[in-house]
């Protein structure tokens, strides 16, 4: 009988200037040399910026793809592209947008942020952070694969059945697309986990759940909401795959199935994941802007009170996307009302920013003008969402441009402005150097006068009838001018996006120096060098409140929190585990380090998923024996990591 | 500088201690999500039960018939019961009874996928025939691929548990992969409701 007096131990306390320290640190943490520790890196930082970049070629290719069917739109009668082409342009720049870049592109921030956020040396499940990446690129590989060779998804992003059933629709287009986003559904999931366990587990000593950055609720409402949302999505897009590959009948009328199940399932993922690639964002303008009003912001626990209710009213609400398909009055009238009550958190926000910028001394950076034109273009958003939320208004509306000014107000506006907002901000710590802020006023301008000239007057052309993902238009419908400006616009927009990415690689090399803390911001990852080392922090912090930096001039709640003194941990990869509540010290974590498991798990997953599309099921097989192989090695039992009887390794 | 402020006040356990270890909690995450997935299949199953259906359509070829799937019930949960004895007997040191009740209850989880295998082969219908052959065999499918995995997650760790990988502090594999056993019995417990219980409540008729 062992007990568990043996494997316990007190940990040092030191000074962050304790010499060799910091050497000894980097010679834990530190990724292994060449294209081995490229692969096998599980650093967080490292993880979160290829999620950024990739997340952004993806931007670049769904936004290459807008343009193309703009030019067929800006006049009548254009044919610049076949209507089959335009089918799978339209339906591509939407997965592309919304699955590839939106949600991919705050994973990546929060991946970046989180562990500096909360005094941590790393996430919770380091391993399965780089699996999550790599199931990102390959599905995206695998998604944009089938667009490459001719096959892209063509029957819009939402994939309506029976348009998307194999009777009208032959191809392996929905093939592709179905086996993709299950792929995809899977990154989500294991990331989404990660970030939950995380925020229970990896608070530094003090940061108690009233002390949590706004950031960090919004990605956790984000992963909460997608751990249970994204199963019905994967599901729906499985049956769909039964019924054109193996003669099943959930979604075939005719047979007796229901094609308003593919509905159902659809958009009970569908809006909750609208609020998960919005959250994380507002979340990273609560913490940026208040850093540029120089004051904390207004009502922070309100704020992160209606981030969460938020996604809770966000569970009952996809019946809006169906609104025309002829449900009872009673479960419409229901569904009308609980999309108008988001109205109410989405209000706090928006009355605690403006607070924040009221009372505060504004510093007008591009980053602030970023988050601050974010809080207008969500109203702008907010308020057609609450036009069509209600019933005789979507009625209307439903299918005509006015959806998509909605849609577009709604993503660019609360999820690409506080991301370029973010990268300004952000920039100096991932990469030690500042932005320029000249060339920053160019882009910001550019993509606010090119966003709203081209996506305002879509409100107009939806207004004046014209439906959406039609290719092309008759001439005297009266919808000439307006397609014109929306292409124009759309075309500067595209030109400040331009110039944020021109800024990045000018920056990378040759802007200023930036210093551990730029902006004299008040949380922990500024507490850190710039770029912070692989371990993050040489002792682990300690948090006395909401501001540890800024404690010498807002005073501080009894508590104090120490930056330059705290845990060593040096035993090994260490980390601290905390209580879920109250941050309180219970266990020092091992951490794993760099492995291959992650990206042989992703290969091996991909390959599945090839043999799915194939129907070759010796390669479903042989990639089911791989994915077995795989997860036994990465689980392997190992004293090493704390995980086995023999040697204490304490 | 206070070192009480940040000292903690006791002497902390390191690496993987129960429910203390990050996997406990990833596994805890990955129920949920699971089980979000089969309520998502169970509403897939009502919604398509709730419309009109000819007589004997739903479910095809009548009320499930439950000479096997009950039985088959039983052995997944006395399996259940073994995996629970095999977590109290590592918790106590009993690395014999560890290794045991493991092997049982992965034991009983084959019994319950050739019980499954008969019942599937019995079947009138297959696959491709109707809404509810569609259901019937994606759902009981799925879980028993959850099964499969839970068999396969209790095997490893019985080959571990021989290997004396595991004492009465070193038990967090153990336990993260028996809730994953438990939570696949549980979860059939609401599939086997479904399918043969609410027929006989009148549920499609």
């Amino acid at each position: 009988m062992s007990s568990i007096t043996d494997y316990e131990r007190m940990p040092d306390v030191a000074e962050a200037e304790r010499r060799g320290l910091a050497q000894e640190m980097q010679r834990l943490w530190e990724t292994g040399p060449g294209v081995r520790g490229w692969l096998s890196t599980v650093d967080h930082k490292e993880i979160g910026l290829r999620y950024i970049v990739t997340a952004f070629a993806f931007l670049i290719a769904g936004g290459v793809e807008a343009l193309i069917f703009r030019l067929q739109l800006a006049g009548p009668n254009e044919h610049l592209l076949t209507p089959e082409q335009y089918d799978q342009l339209f339906t591509v720049h939407g997965m592309t947008m919304i699955f590839l870049y939106a949600g991919p592109v705050l994973s990546g921030f929060s991946n970046y942020l989180w562990p500096l956020l909360l005094g941590a040396r790393d996430m919770a499940l380091p391993r399965l952070n780089a699996l999550s990446y790599w199931i990102y690129l390959c599905a995206g590989v695998f998604l944009y694969a089938a667009f490459a060779i001719g096959f892209g998804p063509n029957d819009g992003w939402f994939n309506y059945v029976p348009l998307a059933a194999r009777a009208f629709n032959g191809g392996p287009n929905i093939d592709f697309y179905a086996l993709g986003m299950i792929l995809l559904g899977i990154s989500t999931t294991v990331g989404a986990i990660n970030f939950i366990v995380t925020f229970l587990r990896m608070r530094a000593p003090g940061m108690t759940i009233n002390r949590v950055p706004i950031l960090i609720w919004g990605t956790l409402t984000a992963s909460a909401a997608n751990v249970f949302a994204i199963p019905a999505v994967s599901l729906a897009f499985f049956l769909l795959w039964m019924d054109r590959n193996l003669g099943t009948h959930f979604f075939d009328t005719a047979a007796g199935g229901q094609a308003l199940l593919w509905q159902h399932l659809f958009w009970m993922f569908g809006h909750p994941w609208v609020y998960a690639i919005v959250l994380p964002a507002m979340g990273m303008v609560s913490d940026g802007l208040p850093v540029f009003c120089r004051r904390p912001l207004v009502g922070a626990p309100a704020v992160a009170l209606a981030t969460v209710a938020t996604m809770v009213l966000g569970f009952g609400v996809w019946v809006h996307h169906m609104f025309a398909t002829g449900l009872p009055t009673i479960s419409l009238s229901f569904f009308s009302a609980a999309s108008i009550i988001i109205a109410l958190p989405s209000a706090v926000g928006v009355f605690a920013w403006l607070a924040t910028i009221w009372t505060g001394r504004p510093v007008f950076t591009t980053a602030f003008l970023f988050f601050a034109s974010f809080i207008l273009l969500f109203t702008i958003g907010g308020v057609s969402g609450f036009m069509t939320g209600s019933l005789p208004v979507d009625w209307q509306l439903t299918d005509t441009y006015f959806v998509v000014a909605h849609i577009h107000y709604v993503l660019i506006g609360i999820n690409v402005f506080p991301v370029a907002g973010a990268i300004y901000f952000w920039f100096p710590k991932f990469t030690g150097r500042m932005l320029d802020e000249r060339l920053g006023r160019w882009n910001f301008w550019l993509m606010f006068a090119g966003f709203n000239i081209g996506f305002f007057p879509m409100h107009i052309a939806g207004l004046l009838g014209m439906p959406r993902r039609i290719y092309t238009y008759a001439d005297g419908m009266g919808w000439d001018w307006v397609n014109l400006t929306i292409t124009a616009g759309s075309f500067v927009f595209a030109f400040g996006v331009l110039l944020l990415i021109a800024n990045v690689v000018r920056s990378v090399k040759a802007g200023r120096f930036a210093g551990a803390n730029p902006w004299d911001a008040p949380t922990l990852e500024w507490a850190t060098s710039s770029p912070p080392p692989p371990y993050n922090f040489v002792v682990i912090p300690t948090v006395g409140g909401a501001h540890p930096l800024w404690e010498d001039r807002l005073g501080t709640e009894g508590e104090t929190s120490h930056t330059r003194a705290g845990l060593v941990l040096d035993h090994g990869r260490e980390a601290i585990g905390t209580t879920p509540v109250d941050a309180e010290p219970n266990v020092i974590l091992k951490m794993p380090g760099d492995s291959l498991s992650p990206l042989c798990l992703a290969l091996a997953a991909t390959a599945l998923f090839v043999g799915l599309l194939l129907l070759a099921w010796w390669l479903v097989a042989l990639s089911l024996l791989g994915i077995g192989a795989s997860i036994l090695v990465w689980l392997w039992p190992r004293a090493r990591l704390g995980e086995t009887a023999g040697g204490a390794h304490v | 500088m206070s070192d009480a402020a940040i000292r903690p006040h006791a002497e902390l356990p390191v690496g993987a201690i129960g429910s203390r270890a990050s996997g406990w909690w990833a596994m805890i995450f990955t129920i949920f999500t699971e089980g979000s997935l089969f309520a998502y299949l169970l509403f897939s199953y009502y919604y398509i039960a709730a419309q009109p259906h000819l007589p004997g359509t739903f479910p095809q070829g009548g009320v499930p018939s439950l000479a096997l799937a009950l039985p088959n019930t039983i052995v997944l949960l006395i399996s259940s019961g073994f995996v629970a004895w095999a977590q109290t007997g590592v918790e106590r040191n009993d690395k014999k009874r560890l290794a045991l009740g493991l092997l049982i209850g992965c034991l009983l989880g084959i019994v319950f996928l050739i019980v499954q295998y008969f019942e599937w082969a019995g079947k009138s219908f297959p696959l491709a025939s109707s809404p509810y052959s569609s259901l019937y065999f994606v759902v009981t499918g799925f879980h028993m691929a959850h099964v499969v995995v839970g068999v396969l997650v209790l095997a490893a760790l019985w080959f571990w548990s021989r290997r004396g990988y595991f004492n009465n502090v070193r038990f967090a594999h153990v336990h993260i992969g028996a809730i994953y056993w438990h939570f696949v019995d549980a979860v059939w417990i609401a599939v086997f409701f479904t399918f043969y219980i609410t027929p006989l409540l009148g549920l499609g008729a």
